[in-house]
């Protein structure tokens, strides 16, 4: 028999809910102990629980007090949580285009002054990396990706924007995302995307999963003005690239 | 088939039922209606299943207009004038609307929301097993959007039963009761009391998807870059500024802020209820504490039904005359069986 891990942390999110915590940090061992945990769950379910929610470092789960405790909820979470992890299996990849800079990536001459370089040599460095979709949210298709270059590690804005456009790709922290719909964001901005993660009649509705690997490249705002039209039509403009 | 039409309606009214589960781990957001007691309650009224899709009416007002037959409808949530062809509608009623009647009704006085459920319910296209409009994804049926003037629904023809009224406890008052966590540990003691022995207002900036809290700015013990994790109904991040958000309905399925506290099931339809600028407390209880309370409202919600009475035995309802008068008319309890209100001065 293989050792156990160590537990995780328990914390409550309120009465209903409970946060798995693997790390505070973002950590390839720790994403990929969610990624079980949740697989695990879904595989031998829990009666009381209702939903999981998987991200960088914890696994949000939630459940129906009246059926289950707080108490018994999580030893039963900490024995499968324990065990040793499963092989892992091959990851996709998805090859996804940006328009850097300008009313597209309204951040990134600021994002190079304060870091003292070019938006050129930002968009290199932010072109360069090999990213994994750690986690899902905030809103539709919202992919939050790991492996973002350590140069390029800065705060959040103090004040959130109260609306950022569809498609924006940005970097916040040591994260960088897909963003898929409108939405608020305290993030810097660097680029838009004419790709789609979530669209509703589309087969598949959301494009990416947890545990995907992904790549960026570089287009001119006229190519995103095409491709955005026939993502719109339901394509999907992503190339996908078999490992 | 009867239909509903909405000559008027102020801004922040949508459909709304129980929320979208299943699908918070692609991000997305639940929705669903901001006080679910109130929800259920007038969906109780008309005979529909507790969280059916019902109309969130926001603090200001909006009339509903029967066509092709009468309608059914209820009432619930935040108290507001509502008439009939200037006959007084009380809330926590039911009451049906002959062919060509409207309903109007006036802002919120105190609170936010107020359902309006329909007998039979609003039917449309259920996306993730839900009717409610969550309007950054384009979602919600039969409109993906807040309600407009002209918006219409097809529903059920008034079945004609009798009109009935619900016996609600009286709404708890007193500070709204959260759970530390998850990430208390981001705040020292001291930041942890002020979040806690402090007066807060929510601000006029507040909406579906989160209600920022106006107040002493709190401090992080670390700073406010946390890696994004998992949001519920009623977490209270803490951004850069010091000024925290509870997150509400329509929140995002993660984030990034350390969040200081969780609002109890039991009281996130109380907060959603606070209007802007009322001052009020929080309070932390144990999670056990939190989940009995959660129990109590499951059970309070599935008995429902058992509190329902005949609105024939309605006695003389003071505290519907008081409101009136609040509100500016010429209401005195010798006029109140006919319910006339005065010509406005």
């Amino acid at each position: 028999m293989a050792a156990t891990l160590p537990p995780p942390r328990l914390l409550p999110s309120g009465d209903s809910a409970v946060t798995v915590e693997f790390s505070r940090t973002i950590d390839e061992d720790a994403n990929q102990r969610v990624l079980a945990l949740d697989k695990a769950l879904a595989a031998s379910p829990i009666d009381g629980i209702t939903e999981t929610v998987p991200t960088y470092r914890s696994l949000l789960v939630h459940y129906d007090p009246g059926k289950i405790g707080f108490d018994a909820l999580g030893e039963k979470i900490l024995a499968i949580a324990t065990q040793p992890l499963p092989p892992v299996t091959k990851a996709r990849r998805w090859r996804i285009p940006v328009a850097y800079g300008g009313e597209h990536g309204i951040d990134l001459e600021d994002v190079a002054k304060a870091l003292g370089t070019t938006p050129d040599d930002i968009v290199a460095r932010h072109v360069g990396g090999d990213y994994k979709v750690a986690m899902i949210g905030f809103t539709p298709g919202w992919s939050y990706l790991s492996g973002l270059d350590k140069s390029l590690h800065m705060s959040r804005r103090q004040n959130p924007r109260l609306l950022t456009p569809a498609g924006t790709i940005s970097i916040g922290g040591v994260q960088a995302g897909i963003q898929c719909l409108a939405a608020p964001s305290g993030w810097h901005l660097l680029g838009r995307t004419p790709v789609r993660t979530y669209q509703l009649h589309r087969n598949p509705t959301f494009l990416t999963e947890p545990g995907d690997r992904v790549t960026f490249f570089a287009i001119d705002h006229k190519t995103f003005e095409e491709m955005d039209r026939a993502a719109e039509a339901g394509e999907i403009i992503a190339e996908q690239v078999v490992a | 088939m009867s239909r509903l039409v909405v000559p008027s309606i102020g801004p922040a009214s949508s459909v709304q039922d129980g929320g979208r589960f299943g699908a918070q781990r692609y991000g997305l957001t639940v929705s669903g209606a901001m006080d679910r007691l109130s929800l259920a309650a007038a969906n109780t009224l008309v005979g529909n299943e507790p969280f059916a899709a019902a109309v969130e009416i926001g603090p200001f007002g909006a009339s509903f207009t029967a066509r092709d037959g009468a309608v059914r409808v209820a009432l619930s949530g935040a108290p507001r004038n509502a008439d009939v062809a200037g006959n007084p509608v009380a809330m926590d009623t039911s009451v049906t609307l002959k062919d060509g009647e409207t309903l109007t009704l006036g802002f919120a006085r105190g609170g936010a929301f107020t359902y309006l459920a329909i007998e039979g319910a609003i039917k449309g296209e259920p996306v993730f097993g839900s009717l409610a409009v969550n309007a950054r994804a384009g979602l919600g049926s039969p409109y993906p959007r807040p309600l407009q003037a002209g918006d219409e629904f097809t529903v059920d023809a008034a079945s004609g039963a009798p009109e009935l009224r619900i016996e609600l406890p009286k709404p708890a008052s007193g500070p709204i009761r959260v759970v530390l966590g998850p990430q208390d540990d981001e705040f020292d003691e001291a930041n942890k009391a002020l979040f806690l022995n402090s007066e807060w207002k929510i601000s006029a900036t507040s909406d579906r998807m989160g209600y920022r809290l106006e107040g002493p700015a709190i401090k992080h013990l670390h700073g406010h870059n946390i890696v994004s994790d998992g949001t519920v109904n009623g977490s209270i991040q803490v951004p850069g500024n010091g000024a925290p958000i509870a997150l509400m309905m329509d929140r995002g399925t993660s984030g990034g802020y350390p969040k200081i506290a969780t609002v109890i099931t039991a009281d996130i339809g109380r907060l959603a209820q606070t209007s802007a600028g009322t001052a009020f407390r929080f309070k932390a209880v144990s999670i056990s504490e939190a989940q009995d309370e959660a129990r109590k409202f499951a059970q309070l919600i599935r008995s429902l039904p058992d509190r329902l009475r005949s609105s024939d035995t309605v006695a003389l309802n003071i505290e519907a005359l008081s409101d009136a008068n609040v509100a500016g008319y010429a209401v005195s309890a010798v006029d109140a069986g006919t319910w006339q209100v005065a010509a406005e001065p």
